[in-house]
């Protein structure tokens, strides 16, 4: 009797992982970031730049668009596209969520204090692990998003003269 | 188009003959007499010879870049080096599953061959079960993914190899591990047989050791070029990822060293029989699942080949299959069996490294397909990286290195304690080398202590070891060899993860950066342009103050045209005791660039270490051929 359970429980646990491969296999999970577009963002959890406590979707949906940058101090190029985020900072259709990424504290609070604070809410990734359920491979990458939360367009790398003018275009229509 | 046609013509025909060689061999286990049909081994001859013909038909086409055939097409371009061209063959999904049908026949015919002295009906189901799985994937090859596939018009330039691949050890890399892996297949096959015909004991060990052996050392091989590939290519400074293909081929491993270690008691004592079939069992059954996982494209890594669902469920249902029925074999058969083993014996040190082998797949494998399950079921991305692994496996190597170093000196059956007192001397002066190390040179965490003082311990101990049958002339070489490399293999690692340093900064050219005793200078930048790439090489000079030593180093970005592609090859300064790394990236819309610089010490170290396990593997097999034939 002992044997016949032992005996079920392996069969029973093969088939559970079988399952899930076969499952999985029709799950997409090609780690392609620019097939993010049109996908709500779900499950935010981002902590606070400043204080002790946790950034969820409700705390940013009240606008009509949000523009979520991943930026670091460490990170050059986010340098350059600062001045278009200090621009985009006056729209009052647009809000815009800074993620603080793989950063220390006292290095993103120099960086702020010397070019300017362009960020609506200043939330951090000190472990880059929250990063990963946006999509984001690597820093300065952005993701324009409407009240409904649903990605509108994701830009690599920094924002351009010709990205700023497109998110003025989305913002105006 | 002619080659594409022979191809297929080939694959049909080596279809045929697998159905035939099944036919034959069940028709020859009804004729009562003690040798296997002549027309047996004809057919297996004319697999072989066919199959290696089907693939030589592959190379040809890649050779000749005869784009009329798919593979060719995706996979090769007029302009590449005839050495990738080559290589090209095995580079891609298609290609490499004949490669996995060549090993499966080859093994399949040798086993035949070279086991005359074993019962019949034994190596007849060992053949036929061995067919079985031949025919599984040569039909997977001529429907889901053939190789020959015509393209109609013929393009006049192929899509080219993808740059990262194009590598000398990379051209090696897979042969190498499919002969570790695919030759797994033999002695599942076998252990099947073995299962079906109630041949067991010292007779059914010795018949499959050496294929254990043999795939064990291929895969030890295989495993060290891929990580040479990766520290040479993929320009991260490191040599294993924990990437989860990475741990594909990690799992057999375990299992095959595992193995190699259990037969030997069925081998001497007759004990562990369930243990090693098994053991056999999974070895293989691991290999499928491990390229389920990187031909399904549920996980991603850099073996991510072209994703295409359909050949995940294949192969699914085929693993599906194989577990079901060696499972239901092994559960008809199996008889509990009181192992009486006395705990002061060679025999429970080798049950000891057989846990200690189980505890790493488990803990590899739950590492692995854990961010799988999660996503299935929770969907939620996790992504499992190397402190999961380092905070496991890593204090459990500690024991293990102890009991290595240990376990070879213990007797069959009942051992005497008399050799403790010299342990004892030994461990002490493991921890005095290591508090030299730690003193003089660095300070490093406790737990780096403890590794390097078990480390040291086992090096010292093979080395005693080496020592006295230097006096006495037994076969125990090939073992010291391999465990005395494990030591420094694992002393080596352990130095270079505490002594290596690591710069990452911004530099425009005509700049330089001090850091500890090193000046880094970048001195100047130009354009190549070559056959199939333009590169943008940096000249960098390192001066050391502490060792008065210049050195330049070029790490390049290149730009691959087909398919255009954009690469950083690091620039390593390889030594005997160090190896500078630099690897340069562009940052965009700036004259700035991203410089990653690392001394890396031992390297080449923790390569001949590794190259002398598995050089431990084939001296056994050739001692043991000696002996056998």
């Amino acid at each position: 009797m002992e044997k016949r359970i032992f005996k079920l429980l392996i069969i029973f646990f093969i088939i559970f992982f079988l399952g899930v491969f076969f499952i999985a296999l029709k799950k997409s999970s090609i780690y392609d970031t620019k097939d993010l577009v049109g996908n709500r963002l779900e499950n935010i959890n981002l902590n606070h730049f400043y204080e002790d406590k946790l950034i969820t979707e409700k705390d940013i949906k009240n606008s009509d668009f949000i523009l979520i940058n991943f930026w670091a101090s460490w990170c050059a190029p986010c340098r350059i596209e600062h001045p278009f985020l200090l621009e985009l900072n006056g729209e009052k259709k647009l809000k815009i969520l800074g993620v603080n990424f793989k950063d220390k504290n006292e290095n993103a609070t120099k960086f702020l204090n010397e070019l300017g604070n362009p960020y609506d809410l200043l939330t951090k990734d000190e472990f880059g692990k929250n990063s990963i359920n946006f999509g984001i491979y690597g820093i300065p990458e952005s993701i324009l998003v409407n009240s409904e939360l649903v990605i509108i367009k994701k830009f690599i790398g920094p924002i351009s003269a010709e990205d700023f003018k497109y998110i003025k275009m989305i913002l105006n229509k | 188009m002619m080659l594409s046609n022979l191809g297929n013509i080939l694959l049909i025909t080596n279809i045929v003959i697998g159905f035939s060689i099944i036919y034959n061999s069940f028709k020859d286990l009804t004729i009562k007499k003690n040798f296997i049909q002549r027309r047996i081994y004809q057919l297996c001859v004319f697999q072989s010879t066919l199959v290696i013909m089907c693939f030589l038909s592959l190379i040809i086409a890649f050779v000749i870049s005869d784009f009329s055939v798919s593979t060719v097409y995706h996979n090769s371009h007029s302009l590449k080096p005839i050495l990738y061209k080559i290589s090209g063959t095995w580079g891609n999904h298609e290609g490499s599953l004949l490669l996995w049908v060549i090993i499966l026949t080859i093994f399949s015919f040798l086993f035949l061959l070279y086991n005359k002295k074993h019962p019949k009906n034994y190596r007849l189901i060992t053949l036929i079960i061995q067919n079985i799985l031949i025919l599984g994937f040569l039909f997977f090859i001529f429907f889901n993914s053939n190789p020959f596939s015509k393209i109609i018009p013929i393009p006049t330039e192929g899509l080219g190899l993808n740059p990262i691949l194009q590598d000398p050890a990379l051209a090696i890399h897979p042969p190498l591990l499919y002969l570790g892996f695919v030759g797994s297949s033999i002695y599942f096959s076998a252990a099947m047989s073995s299962l079906v015909t109630s041949y067991s004991g010292k007779s059914f060990a010795l018949s499959i050791k050496k294929w254990i052996v043999i795939s064990w050392s291929f895969q030890t091989l295989g495993i060290l070029v891929g990580s040479i590939w990766a520290y040479y290519e993929l320009g991260w400074g490191g040599f294993w990822f924990w990437d989860p293909v990475e741990n594909a081929s990690l799992l057999p491993w375990f299992a095959m060293a595992a193995l190699m270690h259990s037969v030997i008691v069925l081998e001497k004592r007759n004990l562990l029989y369930f243990w090693t079939i098994i053991l056999c069992l999974l070895t293989f059954t691991l290999s499928v699942t491990g390229t389920f996982l990187v031909r399904s494209g549920i996980l991603n890594s850099v073996h991510t080949f072209a994703n295409d669902p359909t050949r995940g469920i294949y192969i699914l249902i085929f693993l599906s299959l194989m577990i079901f029925s060696s499972l239901f074999i092994l559960f008809k058969k199996y008889k509990f069996v009181n192992q009486n083993i006395n705990t002061n014996s060679k025999e429970t040190f080798i049950l000891i490294n057989n846990w200690f082998m189980i505890f790493y797949l488990i803990t590899v494998l739950l590492g692995t397909v854990y961010p799988i399950f999660t996503e299935v079921i929770t969907n939620h991305k996790i992504s499992i990286g190397p402190p999961f692994y380092n905070t496991v496996i890593i204090p459990i190597v500690v024991l293990f290195l102890l009991l290595m170093a240990v376990g070879p000196n213990i007797k069959w059956i009942k051992n005497d304690l008399k050799n403790f007192n010299f342990l004892l001397k030994i461990g002490i002066i493991s921890i005095l080398i290591n508090f030299c190390i730690f003193y003089f040179f660095k300070s490093y965490s406790f737990l780096s202590n403890l590794i390097i003082i078990s480390a040291i311990f086992l090096i010292i101990s093979s080395s005693r070891d080496l020592h006295k049958l230097i006096n006495n002339n037994k076969n125990d070489f090939p073992r010291i060899i391999s465990h005395l490399s494990f030591g420094f293999l694992i002393l080596f690692i352990g130095l270079n993860h505490n002594f290596s340093l690591e710069k990452d900064f911004n530099l425009k050219l005509g700049e330089r950066k001090k850091f500890e005793n090193y000046t880094l200078e970048f001195k100047n930048l130009r354009l190549d342009e070559l056959k199939n790439y333009k590169a943008v090489i940096g000249e960098f000079k390192i001066d050391d103050s502490r060792n008065n030593s210049i050195k330049f180093l070029y790490p390049e970005i290149r730009i691959y045209d087909n398919p255009s592609t954009l690469t950083y090859e690091a620039s390593i300064r390889s030594g005997l005791f160090k190896d500078y790394y630099i690897t340069m990236s562009n940052i965009d819309r700036s004259d700035y660039y991203n410089i990653k610089f690392q001394k890396k010490p031992f390297m080449l170290w923790i390569w001949i270490s590794a190259m002398f396990i598995s050089f431990g593997g084939f001296l056994r097999l050739i001692n043991n051929g000696k002996k056998n034939f």
